[in-house]
């Protein structure tokens, strides 16, 4: 329980922030890290506690973006009604992706080639076809009413990414203590094991990656009602589908914190980045490349592993 | 308790196990043996739903289970131990353990708690937040015992718990296994089929003996009796050696 405490201690603070801080800047630099830690946390269900690393999440959050675009603009739907059906279609899409991939035990590599061509194969659809647009994108009609899921100020747009981002810890502390998170981390350390021990191995890495995919879908709608437009690249590009990795690969797989510490230090990252170097294209790109070899190499546990390293030596001292 | 009839495996030609049979009761120690590549973590496969067999079928508690998958079996009450241990690394004792108990406790406290019992029941009370990487291979073997136990199991197939231990670890691990099979603290007996090479552990505890070699049933019996069953010595030391031996022992009588 004491995690509970921890995440609405977090959810408490950020909610007060807009009471101290008026600037722009600050508020939106707060709402796009609660939004890479929001990609994170879903990658993070079916790579950091499933074991299963996919390299095309951006197909649940391209999915998610125009179910979101594509009801709104060309069927008049309202925000708040088009969200559910949203998060449903990544979920679908992660049912179908699952079925296709891990009823054939596709693993490791292979898993996350086929969800980096599948990212592909969509990102070429939605460029195709005119209901999503094609290569022109979809443009929501700007309202700044919360009635539409828009808002006149960043505070508003921060209080829905972090109450986004309050499900997905409430998911991840869930896994942590439940018999399911047990089981999905008993398939992801050794899948013949969880077999033998009674877990339906299929069952629960399609729950897994549907759960996933329904978070990062919440993820691509968030990106539509904020910026107001979507295409083909932004929604099933390679970008989303690192940056829904990279936070809990450096910020640490399998736990609940990694996500939003990644995302953090990602976001101080990048601004430094540019800072140093200019608007250099791809240089950010570059600058992630080397932090994740760096990370896979000395720190596979990513820093909350460091942490957590240090509280075992402690623990292991006071015993 | 189980049935196995005819079963056979075979691989690209290869036949692992033909036309195998075994029977266990209720309430006994069953041992199987044979010789390296005998086909015996084979015939475990195919009994636990690891490996669906070409023929044959297996009946456990009076029900058909051949070729069902074995997270299937193992909530009938069939649990089976890995030769090659294969603890969930990065986590605790008590959370692997505990992923066993999950299959008959749903809340994750009582799992922990019934992981927890287990554990202390093999031997492994101290080590309960040890990560099973850290465990040695003594402590890796009866890891792959208390998850399997956890699952509160009515049949246990056990796949060499002893092997690569020394003979100080094999002594205290044998009243454990004697332990589960008896049953203990209010907890019922489990059946126990296990695979073992240290003859002293399969004369010990053993009610009977199967002795599998070239994928074939040879012998069956009391541990006594088959151990010199001149099949069995020859299946071991080669063709021969029965006839051998016996001549090697009658001059030694004689002189």
């Amino acid at each position: 329980m004491r995690g509970l405490a921890g995440i609405a201690a977090f959810a408490v603070a950020i909610a007060l922030m807009p009471a101290f801080v008026t600037s722009g800047y600050a508020l939106n630099a707060m709402i796009m890290t609660l939004y890479a830690a929001l990609l994170g946390q879903a990658w993070n269900v079916l790579g950091g506690f499933g074991g299963q690393f996919s390299f095309g999440h951006a197909l649940f959050f391209g999915t998610g973006a125009y179910t979101m675009a594509v009801l709104q603009v060309n069927f008049g739907w309202n925000a708040w009604a088009a969200l559910p059906a949203a998060l449903a279609a990544g979920g679908a899409i992660g049912a179908a992706i699952g079925a296709l991939t891990f009823r054939y035990g596709l693993r490791g590599s292979y898993f996350a080639l086929v969800t980096l061509a599948f990212a592909e194969v969509f990102r070429i659809l939605a460029n195709t076809f005119q209901f999503t647009g094609a290569g022109v994108g979809l443009m929501v009609p700007l309202s700044e009413r919360a009635a539409d899921m828009q808002f006149a100020t960043r505070a508003g747009y921060l209080y829905l990414i972090l109450a986004l981002v309050l499900v997905g810890f409430l998911v991840s502390w869930w896994l942590k203590h439940s018999r399911y998170g047990a089981w999905l981390q008993a398939v992801r350390d050794n899948e013949e094991s969880a077999a033998a021990l009674g877990v339906d191995v299929l069952r629960v890495k399609l729950q897994a990656i549907v759960v996933s995919g329904v978070l990062m879908a919440a993820g691509g709608a968030f990106y539509v009602q904020y910026l107001h437009y979507i295409d083909p690249h932004i929604a099933y590009g390679p970008a989303v589908s690192v940056e829904a990795l990279l936070a809990p690969i450096i910020g640490g797989m399998g736990t609940v914190w990694g996500p939003l510490l990644g995302a953090a230090l990602l976001h101080v990252l990048g601004e430094t980045t540019r800072n140093l170097m200019g608007d250099a294209p791809g240089i950010n790109l570059a600058v992630y490349g080397i932090v994740l070899v760096l990370m896979v190499s000395f720190l596979p546990r990513g820093v909350m592993g460091l942490l957590g390293t240090r509280r075992a030596a402690r623990a292991a001292g006071d015993a | 308790m189980l049935e196995a009839s005819g079963l056979t495996k075979t691989f690209d030609g290869l036949t692992a196990v033909e036309g195998a049979s075994l029977h266990v009761e209720r309430g006994t120690i069953v041992g199987l043996i044979g010789p390296n590549g005998a086909g015996k973590t084979t015939l475990f496969a195919l009994l636990s739903g690891f490996l669906g067999p070409d023929a044959g079928r297996v009946v456990f508690l009076g029900r058909d289970v051949t070729g069902l998958p074995p997270h299937l079996i193992c909530r009938l009450g069939m649990a089976r131990t890995f030769q090659i241990v294969q603890p969930f690394g990065a986590q605790t004792v008590r959370e692997n353990v505990a992923v066993g108990a999950h299959l008959r406790h749903r809340g994750r406290a009582e799992a922990l708690a019934h992981a927890e019992r287990i554990a202390h029941a093999v031997g492994l009370g101290a080590e309960l937040d040890k990560l099973a990487v850290n465990l040695t291979i003594a402590g890796r073997k009866r890891l792959e015992l208390a998850r399997a136990l956890a699952t509160g199991p009515a049949l246990l197939l056990l796949d060499e718990v002893l092997a690569g231990l020394n003979p100080q670890e094999i002594t205290e691990v044998i009243p454990v296994l004697r332990g589960i099979a008896a049953g203990r603290d209010g907890t019922p007996g489990v059946t126990v089929l296990m695979i073992e090479h240290v003859m002293q552990a399969v004369m010990n505890l053993a009610d009977r003996v199967y002795v599998l070699a070239n994928g074939r049933m040879i012998a069956e019996g009391a541990p006594a009796e088959v151990t010199s069953d001149p099949a069995v010595i020859e299946a071991y030391l080669g063709h021969g050696a029965a006839e051998r031996l016996r001549r090697a022992y009658g001059a030694a009588h004689a002189a």
